[in-house]
C-alpha cells in the first residue's frame, strides 16, 4: 500500500519547520512514495518478479539568495534532523545567486483535481503473469518467432506531497500500468528483435494482450532478411514511435534554461517560421487520464496549456521560475518539462502519405542519441522498410540518416492518425529529402 | 559485524535467520544492503547553480530458484520490512533443485582505498576550484561563451549477507569531474566536453593545476569542431584513436558477450565459443582488477572477487562474462561480473573495464594506408541491438582521411556497424593502448553502472558513416 497524503504531509511539515528552526529563510520539500510490482516472463515462463517500495524526501533551503538541496531515502527522525542541518549549513556556504527564489505565490496551483490520474485496480502477481503470458503465446503463434527477449508487466502506484514556505502544500496519487512484449524472429540465419509496448494510467485502457503479442511478432518478422541500401537522398516516413522523438528534441531545445544560455539552435528564433505553416505543437496538461497530465510542476506552479508552435511559428518557451528570470518571463509551469506534448493532426491520411513518392524509406527504429541541440545536427542509425509504389517492398538495416533540424522541421508533413498512447505523441511523419548513409 | 544494522531494530542474528529461512528453499540468493552518499556541485552560466547532497540506503533481498529470480527491495531497513520481503519472495517460488553450492572465494584484494571523496575535500574548496576552472576556461579567448563544470562524488558501502551467515563487504569511492565549453565564432556554435574520474580522491586529479588540462582539452575539442565541415555518408575505412573510442568494443562485442544474453540465446555470439570471431591479433579482456579505475571492483555485487577475464584471445572467442545465476545455468563459474546499479536493482552480468590489448601496428601506418576514410578520435555515446548485432556511436571529434593524410575535422557523424562483422574487419591493431579518462557509464535494462574501456588505435576495413554529404 502506498502511504496516504497525511503521512506525507506530516513529513513535509516536519522538514519545513526544522529548516526554519535551523536558520533557513525559505524552503521547499517533496516527499515521494511509490510501490511498484513487476513481472518478467520469457518463453511463456516466469523469469522474475520484483517489488519495490520507495520513500524519499528532497529538501531545498534558501538563505538570502543562497540555495542548496539534499535528498534522502532514510526518513527516521534522527536522520532527517541531521540532513536538515547539513542542508542549511551547505546553503550558508554556497555563493549568492540573485535569481534564486521560490515561485510567485500567485502562480501556485489551486482548485479541483479532477483529471482522473489514479486507478485503484490492483493485480495480483498471478494475474500479471496471465496477462503477459497471453501476449507471448499470441506472439509465438507466428511460426517465425523463435525466442523472446523477455516480456513484462508492471503496476506502479505513487503518491507525493510538495510543500513550501509560501504556504503551498498539495499532492496527488497517480498510477501506471505497463505491458511490453519483445520477441525474436528468425529466418535463413537472419535474427531480428522488435517489441510492442503499452503504458496507461488505467489498467482497462491497456492494449489487449493478444494485440500486444500480435504486433510485437509482426514487427519482428517484417524486419527479417534486411538489405543494405546505397547512400542516397530520399523521402523518409517516420513511424509514430520514432516521430515523437523529434518532439522531444524540440522540447529540449526550447527550455528557458537552454535559451538563456544560448546552447540551442532555436535561440533568437521565437516568433519565426521554423516549421511549415501546417504544423502546430501543443503542450496540454489537463487531458483526463493521460500519461503526461499533471496539476502543477515540481515547484507547485500551475501548468497552463501552451501553443508552442502555431501555424509553423515558434510561439512559446518551456519556463520554470529560475530560468524564466534570466529571460524576463514568468514560469508557465514547466520546471518538470513537458506534459502531454503533441503535433496536431495533419491534413492527409497515412495512405495518401505513402503515395507521395514512388520510393520512400519507412523508418521503424533508430538507434543512438544523434541529436545535437546546439547546432541542430541530427544523425542516427536506423532500420526500416522500403516502400515502393505504395507497397512495403523489403526491410533495410545498418543505415544512417542525417540532417539538420532547421531544414528537417521545414520539410515535415503529418498524417491525420494522432493517438494519445504516451505522454509525447506524433502522427506519422514524412520528411522530404533526407540523406541516408548506406553502402 | 554489520555496520548498517546498527541504527535499526534488526540484529545480525535475526537477519541471518530470516535470510536462511527464506533461501533454504531456493537455489541461490542473498541479502544485499547498501548505503550511498552522493554530492553534486554544478557551476553553470558563471554561477554555482546547485549543490546537492543525497543519502540513500536500503536493502535488496533476492531468491533464485531455477531460472526464476524473485526480488524485493525497500529503503526501510527493519525486521518487519524484511519479513514482508521474505513473504513476497515466497509468492513466486517454484520447486528448487537444491542450494547452489558454488562457494565464494575469500579475497583480500584491494584496488582502491576506503576513503570518502565527499568529505576529504571541503565544500568551500570545491566551489573555489569550480570558479577557477570557469575563469580559466573563459580567459582562453573571447569565443568561449559558456562553461559548465561539475564535480560528482560518491561513496558507496555495501554488505552482502549470504545463506549460512557469510558477510561480505566493500567500500567504494568514485569521483567524476566534467567540463563542457561552448564556443561561438561567426555565428557558428560548437561544444567540447571533457572529463576525468575514478575510484580515488578529487585531489589525485586536480593537484598541481592538473584541472587546467581538463579545461584545455574541452576548449581544444570545441575549437576543432568550429572548423568542421559536413561529414560524408556511406561505407568507408575508419581509423579509431586509442582510449575512449573503445566504447566501440564495449558496444559491438562487450554486450553480446554478457552471460544472460547467451544463456537466453538472444546474442549473436551464443553458439560461437571456441570459434574465430575476430581478426588475428585481436585480444579482448574484461578486467575488474585495475587500480583505482572506474570499472574496477574488489568484489562484485554478489560478493565474487573480480578477476581479469579473457573474452577473445587472438581472434578466438573464449569466455562470456558471468554472474552466479547465468554461470549456474550454463554450468560454468561466475567471473565476478554480477553487478547492479543499487539495492533497487536486480543483478545482471555487466562489464567492468573492457580492453583490447596491444597489437603491432602504429597509428601512422594506419592513416597512411587509407585513401578515403575517417579518423575518429572521440565519441559521445553508443548503443547496440544485441540480437541483430547492429551498433551505433556518435563522433564528437573526427577528421577526414584523404590519400593517407589527416584532413579537416568533420561535423558530428554517426558510425553504424555490425558487431560480429566489424571484429573480422579489423585490419590493423595499434601498439598504443590507452585507457579512457574515467567517465563511462553503461546502461542496460534501465540500470547505469560505472565502467571503463581501453584500446590501441585500430583500422577497420569498412563501416557506414552517417553524414549529410553524398
Amino acid at each position: 500500500m502506498i502511504k496516504d497524503e497525511n503521512y506525507l504531509k506530516n513529513i513535509a511539515n516536519f522538514c519545513i519547520e526544522k529548516s526554519i528552526k535551523n536558520g533557513s529563510e525559505a524552503a521547499s520539500v517533496t516527499v515521494y512514495n511509490s510501490v511498484s510490482e513487476n513481472i518478467n516472463i520469457r518463453n511463456k515462463k516466469l523469469d522474475g518478479s520484483e517489488r519495490s517500495e520507495n520513500l524519499a524526501v528532497t529538501l531545498t533551503t534558501y538563505i538570502g539568495k543562497k540555495k542548496s538541496s539534499i535528498s534522502s531515502s532514510n526518513l527516521n527522525e534522527k536522520n532527517l534532523n541531521n540532513l536538515v542541518k547539513r542542508c542549511v549549513e551547505t546553503t550558508n556556504n554556497t555563493p549568492d545567486d540573485q535569481l534564486n527564489s521560490l515561485p510567485d505565490k500567485d502562480l501556485h496551483f489551486y482548485g479541483d483535481k479532477n483529471l482522473d490520474l489514479y486507478d485503484e485496480t490492483h493485480l495480483e502477481n498471478i494475474e500479471k503473469i496471465d496477462f503477459i503470458k497471453e501476449a507471448e503465446e499470441e506472439a509465438f503463434s507466428n511460426k517465425k518467432i523463435v525466442n523472446t527477449n523477455g516480456s513484462g508487466f508492471s503496476q506502479n502506484k505513487s503518491n507525493f506531497v510538495l510543500a513550501n514556505t509560501n504556504g503551498f502544500i498539495d499532492g496527488y496519487k497517480t498510477s501506471q500500468f505497463t505491458a511490453y512484449c519483445e520477441v525474436v524472429s528468425k529466418d535463413n540465419g537472419s535474427m531480428e528483435r522488435d517489441y510492442e509496448y503499452s503504458s496507461k494510467r488505467f489498467f482497462n485502457e491497456l492494449l489487449s494482450p493478444k494485440e500486444l503479442g500480435k504486433k510485437a511478432s509482426e514487427f519482428a518478422v517484417r524486419k527479417l532478411n534486411p538489405q543494405k541500401i546505397k547512400s542516397e537522398k530520399i523521402d523518409i516516413i517516420f513511424d509514430k514511435r520514432i516521430a515523437k522523438n523529434f518532439l522531444s528534441s524540440f522540447a529540449n531545445a526550447i527550455t528557458a534554461g537552454t535559451i538563456a544560455k544560448g546552447t540551442t539552435f532555436l535561440k533568437d528564433k521565437l516568433n519565426n517560421q521554423i516549421f511549415n505553416q501546417e504544423i502546430n505543437i501543443i503542450d496540454k496538461a489537463n487531458i483526463k487520464r493521460a500519461n503526461g497530465s499533471r496539476y502543477f510542476d515540481s515547484e507547485g506552479v500551475k501548468v497552463k496549456e501552451l501553443e508552442l508552435v502555431k501555424n509553423g511559428i515558434f510561439s512559446d518557451y518551456l519556463i520554470d521560475t529560475y530560468n524564466g528570470k534570466k529571460i524576463n518571463k514568468k514560469s508557465n509551469g514547466r520546471s518538470s518539462g513537458t506534459t502531454n506534448l503533441y503535433f496536431k493532426n495533419g491534413s492527409i491520411s497515412f495512405k495518401d502519405l505513402i503515395k507521395s513518392n514512388k520510393k520512400i524509406l519507412y523508418v521503424t527504429e533508430t538507434i543512438g542519441r544523434g541529436a545535437n541541440l546546439i547546432t541542430g545536427d541530427y544523425s542516427v542509425g536506423a532500420s526500416g522498410i522500403i516502400i515502393e509504389n505504395e507497397e512495403f517492398a523489403y526491410p533495410v538495416s545498418e543505415i544512417t540518416i542525417a540532417g539538420n533540424f532547421n531544414e528537417i522541421f521545414k520539410n515535415i508533413r503529418l498524417a491525420n492518425d494522432l493517438e494519445f498512447n504516451f505522454s509525447t505523441n506524433s502522427p506519422t511523419m514524412l520528411v522530404e529529402g533526407m540523406v541516408v548513409g548506406g553502402k | 559485524m554489520s555496520e548498517f544494522l546498527k541504527n535499526t531494530d534488526l540484529t545480525l542474528n535475526r537477519a541471518e535467520k530470516i535470510v536462511s529461512d527464506t533461501l533454504n528453499n531456493c537455489d541461490d540468493g542473498e541479502l544485499y544492503i547498501e548505503e550511498t552518499n552522493t554530492e553534486s556541485i554544478i557551476l553553470d552560466d558563471n554561477k554555482i547553480k546547485n549543490s546537492n547532497y543525497s543519502t540513500d540506503s536500503g536493502y535488496g533481498f533476492r531468491a533464485v530458484t531455477g531460472d526464476v529470480v524473485a526480488y524485493s527491495h525497500s529503503n526501510e531497513i527493519s525486521e518487519q520490512s524484511l519479513i514482508n520481503s521474505s513473504k513476497n519472495l515466497a509468492s513466486t517460488h517454484i520447486k528448487s533443485s537444491g542450494m547452489y553450492d558454488f562457494e565464494i572465494k575469500k579475497t583480500n584484494q584491494k584496488f582502491y582505498n576506503d576513503i570518502d571523496p565527499i568529505e576529504t575535500k571541503s565544500l568551500a574548496s570545491k566551489i573555489e576550484l569550480l570558479k577557477s576552472m570557469n575563469e580559466y576556461a573563459r580567459s582562453r579567448d573571447s569565443s568561449v561563451k559558456q562553461v559548465t563544470a561539475n564535480f560528482l562524488g560518491e561513496k558507496k558501502n555495501i554488505e552482502i549477507l549470504r545463506n549460512g551467515g557469510e558477510l561480505l563487504k566493500d567500500n567504494r569511492p568514485l569521483v567524476r569531474i566534467n567540463v563542457s565549453i561552448m564556443v561561438e565564432k561567426n555565428g557558428k556554435k560548437e561544444t567540447g566536453i571533457y572529463g576525468v574520474g575514478g575510484r580515488q580522491s578529487y585531489d589525485d586529479f586536480l593537484k598541481d593545476e592538473n584541472w587546467k588540462k581538463i579545461c584545455d582539452e574541452a576548449y581544444r575539442i570545441a575549437n576543432t569542431n568550429l572548423e568542421s565541415k559536413p561529414s560524408p555518408a556511406g561505407e568507408m575505412k575508419v581509423v579509431l584513436g586509442p582510449g575512449w573510442p573503445a566504447i566501440l568494443i564495449h558496444e559491438a562485442v562487450g554486450h553480446g558477450l554478457e552471460g544472460d544474453f547467451n544463456r537466453k540465446k538472444t546474442s549473436v555470439f551464443h553458439n560461437l565459443v571456441g570459434q574465430k570471431v575476430a581478426s588475428d591479433g585481436v585480444t579482448i579482456i574484461d578486467d575488474g582488477t585495475i587500480d583505482k579505475r572506474r570499472g574496477s571492483l574488489n568484489i562484485d555485487d554478489e560478493g565474487t572477487p573480480t578477476e581479469k577475464t579473457i573474452l577473445i584471445e587472438n581472434g578466438i572467442l573464449k569466455n562470456f562474462m558471468q554472474d552466479r545465476l547465468n554461470a549456474r545455468l550454463m554450468k560454468t563459474k561466475s567471473t565476478g561480473n554480477g553487478r547492479r546499479e543499487s539495492y533497487k536493482h536486480v543483478i545482471m552480468p555487466r562489464m567492468r573495464n573492457t580492453i583490447m590489448l596491444n597489437g603491432k601496428n602504429t597509428q601512422e601506418e594506419m592513416i597512411k594506408s587509407v585513401d578515403h576514410g575517417i579518423f575518429a578520435v572521440s565519441f559521445g555515446g553508443g548503443q547496440v541491438d544485441i540480437t541483430s548485432g547492429k551498433f551505433v556511436f556518435n563522433c564528437t571529434e573526427a577528421y577526414e582521411i584523404k590519400n593517407g593524410k589527416i584532413g579537416s575535422p568533420l561535423k558530428g557523424a554517426t558510425l553504424i556497424g555490425d558487431g560480429p562483422s566489424s571484429l573480422k574487419e579489423i585490419l590493423m591493431v595499434g601498439n598504443d593502448m590507452m585507457l579512457d579518462p574515467g567517465i563511462g557509464t553503461c546502461g542496460k535494462a534501465g540500470q547505469g553502472v560505472p565502467v571503463g574501456v581501453g584500446q590501441p588505435s585500430l583500422l577497420i576495413d569498412k563501416m557506414t558513416v552517417g553524414g549529410t554529404q553524398l
